[in-house]
C-alpha cells in the first residue's frame, strides 16, 4: 500500500515540477529517497540544489522527485526525468545503483550521476561519493572523551559497506581516546521512520548507552536524547535546534560545490565520466560547531579534524584487528580505497554481529 | 535487569501502542457500523500535522491535541460523502482518502518542517506515581495515555452496554432490517465515520506531541495500516484491540533491545516480526470460522441505498 501511494504521489509531483521554465540551457534533475525536510541526508542534497540554482539561475533548470522508494519505483522515477529532458541526472541514494545504471544504458545522451554507489557500466554514469567516516572517526574521540558509561549507541541503517565503516570508523576514534570503549549496534533497516528510529534510540539508552549516534536520517533520535539527558551526535546535517542541550556535533554533508561542477561541465560540454570520494580536504565533510563538551574535548576534535583534513591522520590506519580477531591492517598499514569501499565485517571493539 | 529498566522499556511499549490502540478503537466503531474506511493512515496523517501545526501557533500542545481531533473528523467527512451519500465503493475511495491525506499533510506541513515542536508532558500522580515497577507506568504518563484507556472503556460500554451501541451494531450486521426497523442508517454510519476520524487524528497528535515531537512528512510511516490490521486482528472486540495494541507494541520494541543485547537473530527478521506476528494471528483468527462470523459486521464494506 505504501509503494502504490508513493508512485501515485511521485506521479503527481513530477507532473507538478516539469512545467517550469522553457528556455534554460540544462536541466538538472535530482531523486531523493526520503522528503526534502527530513533534515538529514535528503535535506542536504536539495541545499545542493539550491546551490545549483543560486549558481546559474535561469541557465539551468532543476527539478526534483522526493521520498521514492529504492527499487522499481525508483527506476521509474529515473526513466521519466530521462525522457523529460533532463540532462544530467542526480540519484542520490546507494539503493538507486542498478536502476541508474539500467536507465543509464537506454539514454546515452543523458549523464547520470550516482551517489554513494560503485557500478558505471557506461560511460555516461558517475559515482560520487563522501568520506562521512572522516567525521565519524572525529565523533568516536569525542564520544569516548565525553561518555561515563563507556558504551555508545550506534542506530543504523542497513548493513552496507558505507554504515559499516561508519560503525568502524566510530570505534575506531573512540578506542583511540578509551581501548575499552565499546558499541551497541542497532539495525532499523530504514533510512527514515522517525518512530522506529526514536524507539531504537529509547532501547539504546534504556540498555545503558549515554552517547547516541545515528545513520538514519530524521531527527527523532536527537529529541528522545535530548529527552533523556544524554548526548548525541547529529546527521547529515546540523540537527543542533532538535537538541540545544545534546547536540555535540555533527557531520554535514555539503554536496553543493560537487553539484554546481557537475552542472557546469555538462553546461561547457566537458562532462566525463569519474569516481570522485572526496572529504573533509574538499570541503565535502564539515563538522558543526562542537558544543556541550568541556573545551579540551573540542579542542581535541578539532585538531584530529585539521590532522585529518591536511593529510596527516587517516582513520584506517594499522594496527587494526578484525572483530574476529584476525589482524586486517598491520601496524602503519593503510586501508586501500578497494577495502573501504567493500567493508563487510566489523573492527575489533563493536558489540554486534553483523547482519548478512 | 533492575525494576527502574523493565519499566523504562514497558513505558516505551506502552508509548509506541498508544496511538495504535486510539485509532483502531476509533475504526473499530466505523467497521461495527459496517462501513470499512481504509484511510486511516491519511486521517491520521492529518492529525499529526494539524495538531503539531495548532501547537506550534498557539505554543499549547492541548490546542493541537484538539485541532487534530476536529480536523480528523472534518477530514473523514468527504469519504462518508462519497460512500455513505453517494455509495461509492468503499475501498476504493479509503484508499484516495489516505493518499489524499498523505499529499495535503505534506503540503500543510511544509511550513512546520525542522521545526522542534511543542511536546504535550506527562502528568504523574503524585504519590501513586512512586509505587515501584508500575508507578510510572499507569500514573506517570503523557494525557493521551489516559485518554487511550478511558476510550477503551468508552468504547466497549458504548458497544455493549448501551441502546445507541445496540442500534450501532444492528446497522452493522443488517442495515436493510435497521432501515425497517425506523433507524435512520446513513446518519448512524455518518457519526461513526466521524467518530473514526476523531480517532485517527488524536492518534496523529500523540505522534507529532507526544512520541516524536516534530512533523515530518509520512512520520506515521504505515501506522494507520496497522490499526486496520489490529480491528480484524481483534474481531472487532474493544478488549481485543487493547490486547493487540500493546501486545504489537511489545514485538516492536523488543526487537530493539533484542538487538542492543547482541542477541544474534537477523535484524531483517526482527524488523519483520510485528508483522509477521499479524500474518499468523490473523490466520489463527480465520482459520476458526464460526468465532470470526460471531463478531463480524455482516454488512461491512456493503454500500446501502435506502428506497426512493
Amino acid at each position: 500500500m505504501k509503494k502504490l501511494a508513493t508512485s501515485f504521489l511521485a506521479a503527481a509531483a513530477a507532473v507538478a515540477i516539469t512545467g517550469a521554465a522553457q528556455a534554460a540551457d540544462a536541466k538538472a534533475c535530482f531523486i531523493y529517497v526520503g522528503p526534502i525536510g527530513d533534515y538529514g541526508w535528503s535535506y542536504q542534497h536539495h541545499q545542493g540544489l539550491l546551490d545549483v540554482e543560486a549558481a546559474f539561475g535561469d541557465r539551468v533548470e532543476t527539478a526534483y522527485l522526493e521520498s521514492v522508494a529504492e527499487g522499481a519505483d525508483a527506476e521509474r522515477a529515473i526513466e521519466r526525468f530521462a525522457r523529460s529532458g533532463c540532462d544530467i541526472i542526480f540519484t542520490t541514494s546507494f539503493g538507486y545503483m542498478d536502476a541508474t545504471n539500467k536507465v543509464a544504458a537506454k539514454f546515452p545522451d543523458v549523464k547520470f550521476e550516482h551517489a554513494t554507489g560503485y557500478k558505471r557500466e557506461s560511460d555516461n554514469v558517475s559515482t560520487y561519493n563522501s568520506k562521512f567516516y572522516q567525521g565519524r572517526y572525529v565523533q568516536g574521540q569525542i564520544a569516548a572523551s565525553v561518555s561515563e558509561t563507556g558504551v555508545a549507541g550506534y542506530i543504523a541503517s542497513f548493513p552496507i559497506p558505507e554504515v559499516v565503516r561508519g560503525i568502524n570508523a566510530f570505534i575506531l576514534g573512540a578506542q583511540s581516546v578509551n581501548p575499552d570503549f565499546s558499541l551497541k549496534v542497532v539495525w532499523v533497516n530504514t533510512w527514515f521512520d522517525p518512530g522506529k528510529e526514536a524507539d531504537a534510540a529509547k532501547a539504546l539508552v534504556d540498555q545503558g548507552v549515554d552517547i547516541l549516534t545515528q545513520h538514519t536520517d530524521s531527527t527523532a533520535p536527537m529529541q528522545v536524547a535530548e529527552e533523556r539527558g544524554i548526548k548525541a551526535f547529529g546527521q547529515a546535517s546540523d540537527m543542533f535546534a532538535f537538541g540545544e542541550q545534546t547536540q555535540l556535533t555533527s557531520i554535514i554533508d555539503d554536496w553543493g560545490p560537487y553539484y554546481v561542477e557537475r552542472v557546469q561541465a555538462v553546461l561547457d560540454g566537458t562532462w566525463e565520466s569519474h569516481d570522485v570520494w572526496d572529504g573533509m580536504a574538499e570541503g565535502h565533510v564539515a563538522m558543526a560547531p562542537y558544543w556541550n563538551m568541556p573545551y579540551e574535548v573540542a579542542a581535541t576534535a578539532q585538531k584530529t579534524a585539521t590532522a585529518i583534513t591536511v593529510g596527516v591522520l587517516e582513520p584506517f590506519t594499522g594496527p587494526i584487528i578484525k572483530q574476529d580477531g584476525t589482524e586486517w591492517l598491520a601496524d602503519g598499514e593503510t586501508a586501500d580505497i578497494g577495502a573501504l569501499l567493500g567493508m563487510n565485517f566489523y573492527v575489533q571493539g563493536v558489540d554486534d554481529q553483523l547482519p548478512e | 535487569m533492575s525494576p527502574d529498566v523493565i519499566q523504562a522499556i514497558l513505558l516505551t511499549v506502552v508509548t509506541a501502542a498508544t496511538p495504535l490502540l486510539i485509532a483502531a478503537m476509533g475504526e473499530l466503531v466505523v467497521e461495527r457500523s459496517g462501513v470499512l474506511n481504509l484511510g486511516v493512515e491519511g486521517m491520521m496523517i492529518i492529525g499529526a500535522v494539524t495538531g503539531f501545526g495548532a501547537a506550534q501557533i498557539t505554543g499549547s500542545p492541548w490546542a493541537g491535541v484538539l485541532a487534530a481531533i476536529v480536523c480528523g473528523a472534518l477530514f473523514s467527512l468527504p469519504f462518508a460523502v462519497l460512500t455513505l451519500s453517494l455509495a461509492t465503493n468503499q475501498v476504493a475511495t479509503g484508499l484516495s482518502l489516505t493518499l489524499l491525506g498523505l499529499g495535503v499533510a505534506g503540503m500543510i506541513g511544509e511550513q512546520f518542517v525542522g521545526l522542534p515542536g511543542v511536546r504535550l508532558e506527562a502528568i504523574a500522580i503524585p504519590g501513586l506515581v512512586d509505587i515501584p515497577l508500575i508507578g510510572r507506568l499507569l500514573f506517570g504518563q503523557d494525557p493521551i495515555f489516559y485518554l487511550s484507556i478511558l476510550l477503551a472503556v468508552g468504547v466497549w460500554w458504548f458497544i455493549f452496554r448501551t441502546r445507541a451501541g445496540l442500534t450501532l451494531r444492528a446497522v452493522g450486521d443488517s442495515h436493510g432490517s435497521a432501515h425497517a426497523l425506523g433507524i435512520n442508517v446513513l446518519r448512524v454510519r455518518y457519526l461513526a465515520v466521524m467518530f473514526g476520524g476523531a480517532c485517527a487524528g488524536l492518534a496523529g497528535a500523540h505522534l507529532s506531541l507526544v512520541y516524536i515531537p516534530q512533523w515530518v512528512e509520512n512520520m506515521t510511516a504505515g501506522r494507520g495500516w496497522i490499526a486496520l490490521a489490529l480491528v480484524v486482528f481483534a474481531s472487532w472486540l474493544p478488549l481485543r484491540v487493547v490486547i493487540g495494541a500493546y501486545l504489537f507494541g511489545a514485538v516492536t520494541i523488543a526487537q530493539f533491545h533484542a538487538q542492543a543485547q547482541g542477541v544474534a537473530i537477523p535484524s531483517q527478521f526482527l524488523s519483520a516480526l510485528p508483522y509477521l506476528a499479524t500474518i499468523v494471528v490473523l490466520v489463527l483468527i480465520s482459520s476458526n470460522r464460526r468465532m470470526t462470523m460471531r463478531n463480524t459486521p455482516a454488512s461491512l464494506g456493503k454500500p446501502f441505498v435506502p428506497d426512493r
